[in-house]
């Protein structure tokens, strides 16, 4: 293979030398005239507009879960992040409600829309978890659960007649969320990581940040990289999964300067200099969710929705996915677990 | 689950989230990435397959072509030759691979010369459901061929026997889309009679050709409808650069007349074109869901998995 077409010996890549002044649409909106540009354009290009289409047609799932004691804001968090009341505490849940004896695993879905692109989000909850006496192992439940949508999808796929599209429960990403003491990470929260860490991406978070000064606040951040780099806890973004250069760069600046993200969350609005914005009001001031100055709220959003969306994904299906899988298989003697093709199978495909 | 629409501007209004970036993440991956594409072309030897590819996509697949006498072409079986080229525009990159296949409908009796081709897809995607079942999933390689240029000759009455059989035992197998080839030996009327014999045959004979998607609602319905009833595409391709008007195209000359490849009027090829490069998506996407999912569930049956 060549790199670039050729013409023949006295033509130069015609390609190449097309000056390209109008923007082609994915099916042109009148047939082509001639015109000198046809002569090097082939088109090849719009193959990226027919794969966003594509993704806006079919909307996409986001599964994100949130781990860490009750009370430390994990549910406004949430509905912060996506706008909307998604969470456990919009949906019948009682702030009164006893903590439960073990860990539970709730997931609550939405589909919510935005600029013509829609999303299937569901939000996992996971109540009771280090809220006992004893905790120990409390982070079983939820490995299990994650494992168990890995093998919800593996079913599905050696399948013989399987789902155009396999719906994706599988969690994309876990939000740990730190309790803001401001001395060091308890053991807990390294216990929890250490074992989920290899099978989930795991975004900690600092949560109620408005009860650290800004000193207080880079202290504990230091402190808590430092000690989550000791214990080999790798989180998301995982450095051995940075493609190329650009990521690395763009990632390690995530991972030495900005996480874990300290952030503050309300779904309440305020009057601020003309503006309605989130925030929580106290008598010494509005605090701004927004506001970079007050918290890092939207590095976050910022960091989890609007730049690496799609990377998490990938990452859960090509690492975290196959790593199960390949377990799996190697557990099974190298064959795809059996399945048998059930009616539901059957009719679903019809 | 709860139907919460929520709809916002787009702007950093108080309401909008962001994830209506979300297409512009998988872009700019996929554009790190590139695509692979394999265009198949089978047809008769002399029905200008070649110049058709190189014209295509302005390139020269086949700097040191060999063409064969007739004598060596009576011993000959199906080849299957694949050639692949990368192409770059506008910072998107193609990985093209382009299956020719010599020696088709050359042989006297030509009986037997579409089991290779049909043995190769099969093979391809063969070989994608091993590496699909397989642990190391990380870079599959796609090789299965996501399209099927099949030439006819203009100068029958349509499809011959051949044709039919092969289309018919290759229509579950690989997106067919069916050319005219060598256009130019033919005045507008007789192209337009010999496109209705040909869809007339298709549709007699039960031969499923590739349908083009409906329209979405901003493209343009009159212009897909349009190009829909040009199928089977009459082109015309050409290596040569012909000065006209001032102006170099692609082009035969004939004592009467320059015959301009990229000239609407004349041809298909810039139809037949767009189609290929606006449906690259589509193609593979068919490829995918529908042909090599009836392949794998046909094999994971046969094996008793």
């Amino acid at each position: 293979p060549h790199v670039g077409p050729v013409e023949s010996k006295n033509e130069a890549a015609m390609s190449e030398l097309v000056p390209e002044a109008r923007q082609k649409p994915v099916v042109p909106m009148k047939p082509m005239g001639i015109n000198a540009s046809l002569l090097g354009y082939i088109g090849i290009d719009t193959i990226i507009e027919q794969m966003r289409k594509k993704t806006m047609k079919t909307g996409f799932d986001f599964n994100i879960m949130v781990v860490g004691q009750s009370g430390l804001g994990k549910s406004t968090l949430v509905n912060t992040l996506f706008k909307s009341q998604v969470s456990r505490k919009s949906s019948g849940w009682n702030r009164e409600e006893k903590i439960p004896k073990t860990v539970e695993i709730k997931a609550i879905g939405h589909v919510i829309e935005e600029g013509g692109v829609k999303m299937k989000l569901t939000v996992i909850d996971t109540p009771g978890f280090g809220d006992q006496i004893n905790n120990e192992n409390c982070w079983e439940p939820i490995e299990k659960y994650i494992n168990e949508q890995y093998e919800k999808f593996l079913k599905e796929e050696v399948n013989i007649a399987r789902k155009k599209r396999i719906p994706d429960t599988r969690v994309h990403c876990c939000l740990y969320f730190i309790s803001p003491t401001g001395h060091s990470l308890r053991p807990l929260d390294l216990e929890f990581m250490k074992h989920l860490s290899k099978v989930v991406n795991i975004i900690p978070v600092i949560a109620k940040a408005d009860t650290m000064t800004l000193e207080e606040k880079t202290e504990f951040k230091q402190r808590v990289r430092k000690e989550l780099e000791v214990n080999g806890i790798e989180f998301y973004p995982q450095k051995e999964f940075d493609e190329d250069l650009e990521d690395k760069t763009e990632n390690d600046k995530i991972r030495q300067e900005s996480m874990p993200f300290a952030v503050v969350g309300s779904d309440k609005e305020y009057q601020v200099n003309g503006k309605r914005v989130l925030g929580r009001k106290t008598p010494w001031g509005i605090i701004e969710v927004e506001n970079l100055t007050h918290c890092e709220f939207a590095l976050l959003r910022d960091f989890v929705i609007r730049t690496h969306l799609q990377d998490l994904k990938e990452v859960t299906h090509n690492i975290h996915y196959e790593t199960y899988r390949a377990k799996r298989l190697n557990d099974n003697g190298g064959l795809p677990p059996m399945t048998v093709e059930t009616e539901e199978n059957h009719e679903s495909n019809l | 689950y709860i139907q919460s629409v929520f709809s916002c501007q787009f702007s950093d209004s108080a309401g909008y989230v962001g994830f209506a970036n979300l297409p512009n993440q998988v872009h700019r991956k996929s554009v790190k990435k590139g695509f692979e594409f394999t265009l198949m072309v089978v047809g008769e030897s002399g029905l200008g397959k070649s110049t058709l590819i190189n014209s295509l996509f302005l390139t020269d697949l086949y700097p040191e072509r060999y063409i064969p006498g007739a004598a060596e072409k009576i011993e000959r079986t199906v080849q299957i030759e694949a050639s692949t080229v990368e192409i770059e525009e506008r910072g998107v990159k193609l990985r093209l691979t382009v299956v020719d296949t010599p020696g088709y409908g050359d042989a006297i009796n030509s009986q037997d010369c579409f089991k290779t081709i049909i043995q190769y897809i099969d093979n391809q995607f063969e070989r994608y459901l091993h590496d699909e079942s397989g642990l190391n999933r990380r870079h599959i390689i796609d090789n299965r061929v996501h399209c099927c240029f099949y030439f006819i000759s203009p100068f029958g009455h349509g499809l011959k026997p051949l044709d039919v059989e092969f289309m018919k035992a290759l229509h579950g197998k690989v997106n067919i889309v069916p050319v005219i080839a060598k256009a130019d030996t033919l005045t507008l009327k007789e192209r337009e009679r010999l496109k209705r014999r040909v869809l007339d045959e298709i549709s007699e004979h039960g031969i499923r050709i590739y349908q083009l998607p409906d329209a979405d609602s901003d493209e343009d319905e009159e212009f897909k409808e349009q190009t829909r009833a040009s199928i089977p595409f009459a082109v015309i391709g050409s290596n040569q650069l012909i000065e006209v008007k001032g102006k170099k195209i692609r082009g035969r000359l004939y004592p009467w007349g320059v015959v301009e490849v990229e000239n609407p009027e004349h041809n298909d090829f810039l139809k037949l074109r767009t189609m290929l490069v606006t449906h690259m998506q589509d193609l593979q996407e068919v490829t995918q869901d529908l042909h090599y999912e009836n392949f794998r569930s046909e094999r994971l049956k046969r094996t008793g998995k």
